[in-house]
């Protein structure tokens, strides 16, 4: 059933079609959303056209031009990687310094938590409820920092990295 | 079965080479390809590339698979690629990197009248076409040409280049839009005859 309705062609207005196109063209789109666009492609020769050109672009960018890794880049990165500092004796005996910390101090808190006398007031227990949380996503916290800003990681300068090992 | 890209980093922070020596293997020549299309340049490209590999590297014992590892690559390959372009074109001195390949001949294909081999001029007008492209894509702004070179040439998902270029999803298909748009301008005689 088809209905005409100002700009409206099939099913859809060419507005509404351009949100689909890119998932449409790119393969994306649902089953659904696919059903919807060719409704539309249907009754609208300038979306027809479109989509037609939109093909043809995908098909030149298809030639664009790609340099050919040179042959050293791997021994190039395997030197670069053997000139990466090695972990010592003591970062072998602690390879995770943080998370000595956290284990530490979850260790500590354990220990004040039992010191606390039954009868605490609700306000003591939230907040070391609180920071208890806050340990446990220590490490959740940690892994998100790497995700999220890689590259203050690896500024780190290699002093500080010895000196985090003798923790 | 083969191991999966986050497998392999698990193996990379157990210690295991070889497992960096496969993602080596897979990733190599496709961030090559990207850096090289975000910073014109084939020798800032392949350093840039040594750097996303060493800072995977580096990272090792912190990795945590919380992403999927494509998008967890590209991230730190844009990252290191929008970097280098601001810095080349902050440097007052000196050829930068956005210049380098437009100004310089090599890039350009020249027709030799003198050559009358056959096929010579359809082998130029590929060559052209290929510096065509070329050109129309890194004359996107920055992001844009990111999102075009994740989305076209590394198949990822909209969710992960959102994720890479801190967008919202909408936001990026729209971003995406307007590059395809701007691509299809610039490129009509080419999308004119392609058949
Ligand atoms: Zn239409």
């Amino acid at each position: 059933m088809r209905k005409e309705e100002g700009r409206k062609k099939g099913n859809m207005n060419c507005e509404k079609f351009e949100a689909r196109l890119l998932a449409y063209m790119d393969g994306r789109a649902t089953e659904a959303e696919r059903g919807e666009v060719e409704l539309h492609l249907v009754a609208c020769a300038e979306c027809r056209a479109r989509v037609e050109e939109f093909r043809r672009l995908w098909g030149v960018l298809d030639e664009a031009p790609a340099h050919e890794v040179s042959p050293a880049f791997d021994a190039r990165l395997r030197a670069r990687i053997a000139a990466e500092p090695r972990p010592t004796l003591l970062g072998w005996l602690l390879p995770q310094p943080r998370l000595a910390l956290a284990m530490s101090l979850l260790l500590a808190m354990g220990a004040w938590i039992s010191m606390i006398p039954p009868a605490q007031n609700p306000n003591e227990v939230a907040r070391s409820e609180e920071e208890f949380r806050m340990i446990k996503d220590l490490q959740v916290l940690e892994d998100l920092d790497v995700l999220a800003n890689f590259e203050a990681l690896s500024e780190v300068p290699p002093a500080k990295q010895t000196e985090q090992r003798k923790m | 079965m083969a191991r999966s890209d986050v497998q392999l980093m698990l193996g990379v922070k157990a210690g295991d080479d070889a497992s960096f020596e496969l993602l080596l293997e897979k990733y190599r020549t496709p961030l090559v390809h990207f850096l090289f299309r975000m910073v014109r340049d084939a020798a800032t490209a392949e350093d840039l590339a040594q750097e996303v590999f060493l800072r995977v590297y580096r990272a090792r014992k912190k990795y945590a698979p919380s992403a999927k590892f494509t998008t967890w690559l590209f991230r730190i390959a844009t990252n290191l690629a929008l970097n280098a372009i601001r810095d080349s074109r902050n440097e007052k001195m000196g050829v930068s990197i956005d210049e380098g390949a437009n100004g310089g001949d090599a890039e350009q294909p020249r027709m030799d009248v003198a050559d009358k081999r056959p096929g010579m001029v359809e082998r130029m007008m590929e060559r052209d076409r290929a510096a065509v492209i070329k050109r129309a894509i890194q004359a996107l702004p920055e992001k844009q040409r990111a999102a075009v070179l994740l989305h076209k040439y590394h198949d990822l998902d909209y969710d992960e280049i959102a994720s890479i270029l801190h967008c919202s999803e909408s936001a990026l298909k729209s971003l995406l839009f307007r590059a395809y748009e701007t691509l299809r301008v610039e490129l009509a005689p080419l999308v004119a005859t392609k058949d």
